[in-house]
């Protein structure tokens, strides 16, 4: 998505390569200019697809000969046949979407298993931001005025871990950052985590 | 094809100017044996095709691209024939040294379908049992049949796997069938403002365009040739397909309400508004240039031209296939709009295909994808780029474990 920041989206996307095998089938949805894709297909033999709805960076991924899908990343995937990825991704993109537990579901339909990363609002620099300023958060992991945000689904890692729960998922990986990059163990991590990474699948 | 204004070329950037082909010849080539057996159940033969090639063909022979032409297109699809032509071929923007098809590293190729009027065989050509020209003896040719003809030439050239296959409109419909027919014959496939089957309004307005020449009183039953020619017929037919290529936004933008040389409505049935002078105008050029049978002919293979046709889906149509993709479609294009394009995605994406999809912005409607468009321009470079990265690997690869 454009709206990523290019320091931030780097850090998670060497956390998320880490997490991929060597050789995988992935999808990157919201793939952007394809950074992620192309380093994968590079050092690790996978092969790549992406789906993003802005041109600017669909052209920029046919550039680096990445496959992509212009358009809507519902659309994009309902294209594929159920369990076509070995690993499904989504970079910072889950709060931007308009029914993020279809997305979820229907990353787990054509992968078999997904990558989920999120600025988390539980993260305590929000938390002290709303409670002593009485306004919306506004810090490096969620830059935007409340007013035109494209920020429309915002969780927390508890809330997320909820979710897992309610939709059956096992959260087979959790990482957690603090800004800028710094890696971070599980304790208190919704209290101290800016990002959080998820790899989940279906139990 | 787009219009004289349109065509105007910007001399100062990579989509045209100093980087031309420079003069080209067409060529010709003829086979008679095995003639050419058509997907209507008759033979062809001799068979004729009129090509154009620029750039070199590389040592290991993985560097041609084929180019299919449109509806009213030709085998010469850019530079010029004699330093006098007021107009370079017609994708020139898009074929030449530094341009996306790039002749300083790609040889590229061209080549005038059969059933067309540009040299090779077609309505118009003298049928050795008669020596008469053909008129409506001519066979009904397909878009398949037309693929087969050109696959021949290729074959004749020697080249065993072309680097890619690419084309707009009806362009586009050949370079999907060729990648389906002969999937182990091109390396890559770019299918631009294109469908894999025509839609019932797009036959629809063929079909106005061949009542048209067919209800002219020269027509008289296609074998007008040495005669006054159905001019009026073929001149309707056109006008009706211009109106598909442009868009009701572009046509607002182009034309309004405006009168062509006059201040006031004149109450008769002049041509008044500049909308209709120019689709007169238009209409009249193309009479000139253009065979009406011809226009029956192509218009008629692209009718039955279905991918899916025989299987059971468009899925099945491309089992198999084994070329990466790339589709293009126009925002504005409504004659194969962005859903048909989307069709042609959705099968290659369920048989697991590399495939890109890509649409562009645009006000031109379906002309688009012959006017420059730095997006198409880069999508093109890119994509052909990266097919050959690939292709170049591959065959070092092969080198090393054959040694």
């Amino acid at each position: 998505m454009a709206n990523r920041q290019p320091a931030k989206r780097r850090l998670d996307y060497d956390l998320i390569a880490e997490l991929v095998p060597p050789r995988s089938r992935v999808l990157d949805l919201g793939c952007g200019d394809g950074e992620l894709l192309a380093q994968l297909e590079q050092h690790k033999g996978c092969r790549g697809y992406g789906i993003e709805i802005q041109e600017p960076y669909v052209i920029k991924c046919i550039e680096r000969g990445v496959a992509v899908y212009h358009g809507d990343m519902m659309e994009g995937m309902s294209f594929y046949g159920d369990q076509s990825f070995d690993l499904v991704i989504l970079s910072q993109t889950l709060q931007q979407a308009a029914d993020p537990v279809k997305v979820i579901r229907e990353m787990l339909r054509v992968g078999k298993t997904a990558i989920i990363s999120f600025p988390n609002f539980g993260y305590w620099r929000v938390r002290l931001q709303l409670l002593l300023s009485g306004r919306m958060p506004v810090n490096e992991m969620l830059p935007y005025a409340w007013h035109n945000t494209p920020n429309v689904h915002l969780c927390t890692v508890t809330d997320f871990r909820a979710l897992c729960e309610q939709e059956g998922l096992r959260r087979a990986v959790e990482i957690f950052v603090v800004p800028p990059s710094r890696r971070i163990s599980a304790a208190l991590a919704n209290w101290r985590a800016g990002l959080a990474i998820f790899q989940v699948e279906t139990k | 094809m787009a219009t004289d204004e349109q065509l105007k070329i910007d001399e100062g950037s990579r989509l045209g100017g100093a980087h031309t082909v420079g003069l080209v010849e067409t060529q010709y080539w003829t086979f008679a044996d095995p003639p050419l057996a058509l997907d209507g159940g008759r033979t062809l033969s001799p068979v004729t095709q009129a090509y154009e090639t620029y750039g070199q063909l590389n040592a290991v022979r993985d560097n041609a691209i084929l180019i299919f032409h449109a509806l009213s297109g030709d085998a010469h699809v850019a530079g010029y024939h004699t330093p006098e032509d007021r107009k370079p071929g017609w994708w020139d923007i898009m074929v030449g040294p530094g341009k996306p098809f790039d002749t300083a590293k790609y040889m590229v190729i061209c080549c005038n379908v059969i059933g067309g009027c540009k040299g090779s065989t077609g309505p118009a050509s003298v049928n050795p049992g008669t020596g008469q020209p053909y008129g409506l003896d001519f066979p009904i040719v397909t878009i398949g049949d037309m693929v087969q003809a050109q696959k021949r030439l290729i074959d004749h050239l020697g080249i065993k796997r072309l680097l890619a296959v690419a084309g707009g409109s009806m362009g586009g419909m050949m370079a999907l069938d060729w990648s389906t027919r002969y999937p182990a014959a091109a390396a890559s496939v770019l299918a631009i403002a294109t469908t894999a089957r025509n839609s019932a309004q797009g036959i629809a307005f063929n079909e106005v365009g061949r009542q048209a020449i067919m209800s002219d009183a020269n027509w008289d039953g296609g074998s007008y040739y040495g005669k006054a020619v159905p001019q009026a017929g073929l001149a309707v037919a056109r006008m009706i397909g211009h109106i598909t290529y442009l868009s009701d936004e572009q046509m607002r933008a182009k034309f309004g309400r405006r009168l062509q040389d006059r201040a006031a409505l004149g109450y008769d049935f002049q041509a008044e508004f500049e909308v209709e002078s120019y689709l007169k105008y238009q209409g009249n050029a193309f009479v000139g240039r253009f065979d009406a049978n011809t226009y029956l002919y192509i218009t008629k293979a692209i009718d039955y031209f279905d991918l899916a046709a025989g299987k059971r889906s468009l899925l099945e149509a491309f089992e198999g296939a084994k070329t990466e993709y790339l589709v293009i479609s126009f925002t504005s294009d409504w004659l194969y709009p962005t859903y048909q394009s989307k069709e042609i995605v959705r099968a290659l994406h369920a048989n697991g295909i590399a495939t890109t999809f890509l649409e562009i912005p645009s006000t031109y409607g379906h002309d688009a994808f012959l006017l420059p468009s730095e997006d198409l321009s880069n999508a093109i470079a890119g994509f052909l780029a990266n097919v050959h990265r690939r292709v170049q690997q591959n065959g070092r690869k092969e080198a090393s474990h054959g040694q």
